[in-house]
């Protein structure tokens, strides 16, 4: 299931429209991870708040689509391009790559929200595909 | 026999409710799914506001063109090839609504999910053989085409009710899988 020439346009020219609210984005999906699927919580231990609109939360939904934007721009490789983010994660974090799925639902959730034109069905198996993709590559280095 | 002991008998009935209401007694089903106010109200109210024939067609639809290999339980459907053509398709506009009905049972049955479902279950398992993984792709679908509907409604709290919601669902369609 790699990534077409056509889904490779389709994720840039969304990207595009969406890369301007990316921190909002980010903020929203994680809440509502941490709120619709609890067992995400164990990850965040050391948080003293979890709450959607809480300090910990903002700053690391904008981590989060940093990393996705960075994605973006290495489309064409995402293996090699994200190669330390997948030591990070694979390494330090050990984060269940079962949780990407989860993270990229919600993503997509927040898209299909805040883009309700935008985010059509064909936009929306691309960004999909895509963000399989970027959660395979991230999980590269875990064994 | 006759009053007196019927008497006693109501007697006792009394003091066994008294006791009953004293002591907290746990759920006559303890694998009964258990609702809050909140996900009940949640749950009523995301089905009073969406239009049933938009979200049915429109998470069908989404699920085909998404996830392609759902198309191989509609070889009946006519002309699947592109986006498009799945998105105008009338057997699938028609079929959306058939999943809605099926889903509004549920709505009206929030409290035996299981047993409402168990001869859809035994349909999808025995007639339609559908693989149950793809009840998850399906819901999947519905909860972002209802966020597109319900904008900033769909609160994490109210995309929590409604995924526990599906989580039922989807249980209890796979419950008669064997």
């Amino acid at each position: 299931m790699s990534l077409t020439a056509k889904d490779k346009e389709t994720v840039k020219a969304f990207w595009a429209k969406v890369a301007p609210k990316a921190e909002d984005i980010g903020q929203d999906a994680l809440s509502r991870m941490l709120a619709v699927y609890p067992q995400t919580k164990t990850y965040f231990s050391h948080w003293k708040d979890m709450s959607a609109g809480s300090a910990p939360v903002k700053k690391h939904g904008a981590t989060v689509m940093g990393g996705v934007a960075d994605a973006v721009t290495k489309i064409d490789d995402l293996t090699s391009g994200l190669l330390s983010l997948s030591e990070l994660h694979a390494f330090t974090l050990r984060v269940d790559p079962a949780n990407f799925k989860i993270l990229a639902h919600n993503i997509l959730v927040v898209f299909a929200i805040k883009f309700p034109s935008d985010f059509t069905p064909e936009v929306h198996v691309s960004v999909d595909k895509f963000l399989a993709a970027l959660a395979r590559a991230l999980s590269e280095k875990y064994r | 026999m006759g009053g007196a002991q019927l008497d006693v008998y109501k007697v006792d009935l009394l003091g066994l409710l008294t006791h009953t209401r004293q002591r907290k007694q746990p759920n006559q089903n303890s694998k009964m799914v258990k609702w809050s106010d909140f996900e009940r109200a949640a749950i009523q109210d995301i089905f009073s506001k969406i239009n049933y024939d938009v979200v049915g067609c429109a998470a069908l639809s989404r699920c085909l063109i998404v996830y392609p290999w759902t198309q191989r339980y509609f070889g009946g459907f006519g002309n699947l090839y592109n986006a498009a053509a799945i998105t105008s398709n009338p057997k699938v506009a028609a079929h959306g609504k058939v999943i809605m009905a099926g889903l509004e049972k549920a709505v009206k049955n929030m409290d035996d999910i299981k047993t409402t479902y168990k001869d859809l279950s035994v349909l999808h398992s025995e007639k339609l053989q559908v693989d149950p993984d793809n009840f998850n792709l399906l819901a999947d679908c519905l909860t972002i085409v209802v966020a597109g509907q319900m904008g900033a409604a769909f609160t994490p709290e109210v995309h929590g009710a409604f995924q526990k919601f599906l989580a039922v669902v989807v249980a209890s369609l796979r419950k008669q899988y064997h």
